[in-house]
């Protein structure tokens, strides 16, 4: 009996997804070539945390915290990869990893399909990764960064946008 | 995990995967050179999906431009738009001929103050792929003999120094990342004091005691002091001035566009530039600095201050290097692309 199963069990009306072979490693990578990419033509699309959204998306879809956080971990350290040696292996995993634990267990208990729940839901979770990213900095790194920004405010709402029409593509991702 | 209710299980997980990444965290910043091969792999597996994609939009762009684009024109509009384009494009030779002028000018004057100095022209094929650091991944690396710590620059000014080097790519540190420093000086007055990131558009210039005169729009060049650039390349213009205590807060803006970077120039050389050679060069405030050894006047309260804090910045400090250890690289064949055309012979 599984992780999985026992939620079925508990949350009845709550149906947990499984997606077509390799769909999950290909959206993860697809999403760190965008945000190592893009952004070289398009200044402004540093702002959008595609990997961030996939986390958040298989998490809420797959609703299993253990592979949530896994997949959170993977993205996480892939993305400390390659954002540069002033950047430690392990700040993004830290936040991508609680994140994908986090999704997966609110995935479990409420329904997230919704495009209004997936908005409200990607602000939450983009506050939370930021505020999990500040505080790492600060405890383990010792660098001051400020709490709240206008453009961080502006970040959460554009990711949220962003994350409504991309959840719905990946629903397409989904076995029937 | 026997005992442990499965409801439970990855609630210990998520501690248990959290914790090993706090202690790779620890073992690295104890240790610089950790996790150097999952870097190297990364970079090295993503790096040419990067290339690709940087050639594929190249490509695409090209195709939008000349075909695309004009399909649509009817024949009418094309007769006038013809001559229009012509008058357009004289404009827009006479401009890029003066741009280019001005570039050259810039980048001869520079090789005539450092004629020993080998550069290398490269192109920008990545970004940093989170806010919490800003980096450029080139398309050059150890092959073409780019080594770490080098400095780069644009026609416009500085951009930052290399931190990382793998085969074919290597990775900059640009001024606005909060690791992030220059030496540099006042372009009017001389004050020396070095430029730093704040992890934003706009650099922070320290150690500016409150009674040196200051203005707005005053350039900032570099001072020379951290032995990787040069003195007077530019490296931007104040835009606000605060008092504090004890020092000014003033932010910069940078001369080279810095989240729009396509090309740019490495000095292919780790050891320190020579200064004896500064001439009335790359821009006119550079006419204001005289001969060395009288040249920039720093700030009283603060004398000592650049130099340590230089040599104690990421882009800086590495280089305080003997020059013995680190020899100049040979030079490398000419690039293929016209950045690369700076090479000196």
């Amino acid at each position: 009996m599984n992780d999985a199963f026992d939620i079925r069990n508990m949350e009845s009306h709550i149906e947990v997804h499984k997606f077509r072979g390799g769909a999950i490693v290909g959206a993860a990578l697809l999403a760190l070539m965008f945000q190592a990419f893009v952004p070289v033509y398009f200044a402004k699309a540093a702002m959008i945390d595609l990997p961030l959204l996939i986390t958040i998306y298989f998490g809420l879809s797959r609703r299993n915290p253990s592979t949530g956080l896994l997949l959170g971990m993977v993205i996480g350290l892939l993305q400390d990869s390659l954002s540069g040696p002033t950047v430690p292996l392990g700040l993004y995993g830290i936040a991508k990893t609680i994140i994908g634990y986090l999704a997966s267990s609110i995935g479990a208990r409420l329904d997230t399909e919704h495009p209004a729940a997936r908005f409200a839901l990607t602000i939450i979770f983009f506050g939370l990764h930021q505020g999990i990213v500040l505080l790492t900095r600060r405890i383990l790194l010792a660098q001051s960064s400020v709490w709240f920004t206008m453009h961080l405010a502006a970040a959460a709402v554009v990711n949220a946008i962003v994350a409504v029409f991309l959840f719905a593509l990946l629903d397409h991702l989904r076995k029937s | 995990m026997p005992g442990i209710p499965s409801r439970h299980k990855s609630i210990f997980l998520l501690t248990g995967v959290v914790l090993l990444q706090v202690l790779l965290l620890a073992l690295q910043i104890k240790r610089d050179s950790e996790g150097r091969l999952i870097r190297v792999w990364t970079v090295g597996a993503f790096s040419p999906f990067e290339r690709a994609g940087n050639h594929g939009i190249g490509h695409l762009r090209e195709t939008w431009r000349h075909y695309f684009a004009l399909q649509n024109a009817s024949r009418e509009n094309e007769q006038l738009r013809r001559e229009n384009d012509e008058l357009k494009m004289q404009v827009n030779q006479l401009q890029s001929k003066a741009i280019e002028a001005d570039r050259l000018e810039l980048l001869l004057n520079f090789h005539k103050s450092h004629e020993n100095v080998p550069m290398l022209g490269a192109r920008v094929i990545a970004t940093s792929a989170g806010t919490a650091s800003a980096t450029i991944m080139l398309d050059r690396g150890s092959k073409d003999h780019i080594k770490k710590n080098m400095g780069v620059i644009t026609p416009e000014g500085v951009v930052g120094k290399v931190v990382e080097v793998y085969d074919n790519t290597s990775e900059v540190l640009l001024l606005t990342d909060k690791d992030s420093g220059v030496g540099a000086m006042l372009g009017n007055s001389r004050v020396q004091s070095p430029v730093g990131g704040a992890g934003e558009p706009l650099l922070v210039m320290k150690y500016v005691a409150n009674d040196d005169t200051v203005n707005i729009g005053e350039r900032v060049v570099t001072s020379g002091m951290d032995k990787i650039f040069p003195r007077d390349l530019p490296i931007g213009t104040i835009t606000d001035i605060k008092p504090g205590n004890p020092f000014k807060s003033i932010r910069i803006r940078p001369s080279a566009n810095l989240e729009r970077l396509e090309e740019v120039i490495v000095l292919l050389t780790l050891q320190p530039l020579q200064m004896n050679q500064e001439t009335e060069t790359t821009k006119p405030s550079a006419s204001v600095a005289t001969k060395a050894g009288e040249t920039a006047k720093p700030s009283p309260s603060a004398a000592n201050k650049p130099a340590v804090e230089a040599a104690k910045s990421p882009t800086s400090g590495t280089v305080a290097k003997p020059a013995s250890a680190t020899a100049t690289p040979a030079p490398v064949p000419a690039s293929d692309n016209a950045a690369a055309a700076v090479k000196p012979e």
